[in-house]
């Protein structure tokens, strides 16, 4: 046990690093920010909109956990409810009539849970997006910038491309929650996060993943403007592809297949 | 993000646990105790009774026990039984336990998926199992249920599929969570070609298997007191430090909140599902002529 991986997590957790806005303010030009989920309400732990991306329309969804510590509670620390995950939905949906491609930045520790949350169907709610985003008629590029935890992450990323920042982790269930369950003893999570291969590193190997994104200047003009570039490229690409829908589907059917035995 | 409520190992395979019904016999008529009336029931009674007490209460079920008592005799032909769970991640422990498992359950994954008729209507079943690691869902079992949507679609058949879960099978880490996406989309493909999607949510439903399949049926039904939810209890406790009310979580709290369709008892799901399977057509969209 190196204990590499949960030194991952911990960089991934840690304050100081961009969070969702900085990355729509940096990356793109004039972002108009929408609300609201048309059900019940608006969500500050999704912030969603339409902003340019080079000359071009597109719809960017970020999860938000905020920097100050007000800012923060404010966000519920980037734990979604059902309606955040709607008004992302109902976003997603606007950018498919329009024909313009979905951007989405992920960082959450997981989807809320809360006794309001389950009321309004936090279970519903991911799974309405897992099942529409496969077909969505529109490009999707999901960016892991800090921690992808579990179905709350996942309900943003059935996308044509998934890339992680060098240090961001995507996981199943949180280290702690892993090691408690298992082991009894959440200590343990050191070992637990080598065990579960929640890097980028290992989300790769894995096939969940199409690139990693280096992070030895987060922060600074030139890494925007590279992930800038890499997304312009990537879209233009996807944007050309005739069989983007059956080809998103075969990204997601593929993994785990092989994994699987069969035994006489 | 620990939302995932798996139950101890323990209590997957002890008899007699919570709901569990002891297999070992001792001298005399075997009972067992109803944890909501607390009535001893003779064991061959609610084995007849289709592990229903007579006060309503539902216990758990095995996953083949509910194929003999849905499907009509001798229809049921099974799909995918040879695929089976490696340990791609090395998780430590994890290729003990899953041999444990196999062996104490007699099952080799999670799910059992096949073709059946109900009262004459062919469709394709799938059905989860609670003896095998509380209906963990990892690789096999997003292939199987990916597998069996393909299928469906192709021989335009509708799906019945019961669920019992604590949610994705953590041992298999990221490959599990992208079960969710995979069998999702297989489900969303089958709904765009006109086809017919049940869900019937058993206990437990919960983590990622009600945030993807167990939610997305065209028919969302339950069984009576069948715990469904997303978070599980202990996490939502912590995570708010609010006792939580005992009909939280519940099948009748979440039909009450507009995410289910209907309760249905075991007694009688077999007649309901016949119906809805004939309204449909076997899984078609029919021309309506009011004739």
């Amino acid at each position: 046990m190196s204990g590499a991986a949960y030194d991952r997590v911990k960089i991934a957790r840690g304050g100081g690093r961009p969070t969702g806005r900085d990355y729509i303010k940096n990356i793109f030009r004039g972002f108009i920010e929408l609300h609201g989920d048309r059900r019940c309400g608006d969500d500050p732990a999704i912030v969603g909109g339409i902003a340019r991306l080079g000359g071009s329309p597109v719809t960017v969804i970020a999860i938000e956990k905020g920097h100050t510590a007000a800012e923060r509670v404010a966000r519920n620390f980037g734990a979604p409810n059902p309606e955040g995950y709607r008004k992302a939905l109902r976003l997603m949906k606007q950018a498919e009539k329009f024909g313009r491609p979905v951007v989405c930045f992920v960082d959450t520790s997981g989807a809320s849970c809360t006794i309001g949350a389950e009321e309004r169907g936090q279970g519903q709610a991911i799974a309405e997006n897992l099942m529409e985003m496969s077909t969505l008629c529109v490009p999707i590029i999901s960016i892991l910038i800090g921690e992808g935890g579990s179905g709350g992450a996942l309900a943003l990323a059935v996308a044509d491309r998934v890339w992680m920042l060098q240090n961001a982790v995507y996981s199943v269930i949180s280290p702690e929650g892993c090691a408690s369950i298992l082991w009894k003893d959440s200590s343990m999570a050191a070992a637990a996060a080598d065990s579960l291969k929640l890097t980028a590193e290992d989300a790769k190997s894995l096939g969940v993943i199409e690139r990693i994104l280096p992070e030895s200047d987060i922060g600074q003009k030139e890494y925007y403007d590279r992930i800038g570039t890499l997304l312009m490229r990537e879209l233009k690409e996807l944007s050309a592809d005739p069989d983007l829908v059956a080809g998103r589907y075969d990204r997601f059917r593929r993994i785990g297949r092989k994994q699987v035995k069969e035994k006489p | 993000m620990a939302w995932i409520n798996f139950l101890k190992p323990k209590n997957q395979l002890e008899e007699g646990g919570r709901s569990g019904v002891p297999i070992q016999e001792d001298a005399g008529e075997p009972e067992k105790k109803c944890p909501n009336c607390h009535k001893n029931i003779p064991l061959s009674r609610l084995w007849a009774d289709n592990l229903v007490c007579s006060c309503g209460y539902h216990f758990r079920m095995k996953a083949r026990q509910r194929i003999r008592m849905l499907a009509d005799k001798g229809s049921f032909r099974e799909l995918y039984g040879q695929m089976e769970a490696g340990n791609p991640l090395d998780f430590p422990g994890y290729t003990d336990k899953v041999e444990t498992v196999r062996a104490a359950s007699g099952e080799r994954e999670a799910v059992i998926c096949g073709t059946a008729k109900i009262q004459g209507q062919s469709l394709c079943l799938f059905v989860m199992e609670s003896y095998f690691m509380m209906g963990s869902m990892g690789s096999a079992v997003g292939e199987k249920i990916t597998s069996l949507f393909e299928y469906a679609a192709r021989h335009r058949l509708a799906v019945v599929g019961f669920t019992v879960s604590g949610g994705a099978r953590m041992q298999e880490g990221l490959l599990s969570l992208m079960q969710m996406a995979k069998i999702s989309a297989a489900v969303k493909r089958h709904g765009d070609a006109g086809l017919l999607y049940i869900s019937v949510l058993t206990d437990p439903t919960t983590g990622g298997v009600t945030a993807s399949f167990a939610m997305e049926g065209d028919i969302i039904l339950a069984e009576p007191g069948a715990t469904v939810g997303f978070a599980g209890k202990r996490v939502i406790e912590q995570t708010t430090r609010k006792s939580l009310p005992k009909e939280f979580q519940k099948s009748e709290f979440v039909l009450e909140h507009g995410f289910i369709d209907a309760i249905i008892a075991r007694p009688n799901q077999r007649k309901l599902l016949a119906e809805l399977l004939k309204i449909h057509d076997g899984g078609r969209t029919n021309e309506w002529s009011g004739l």
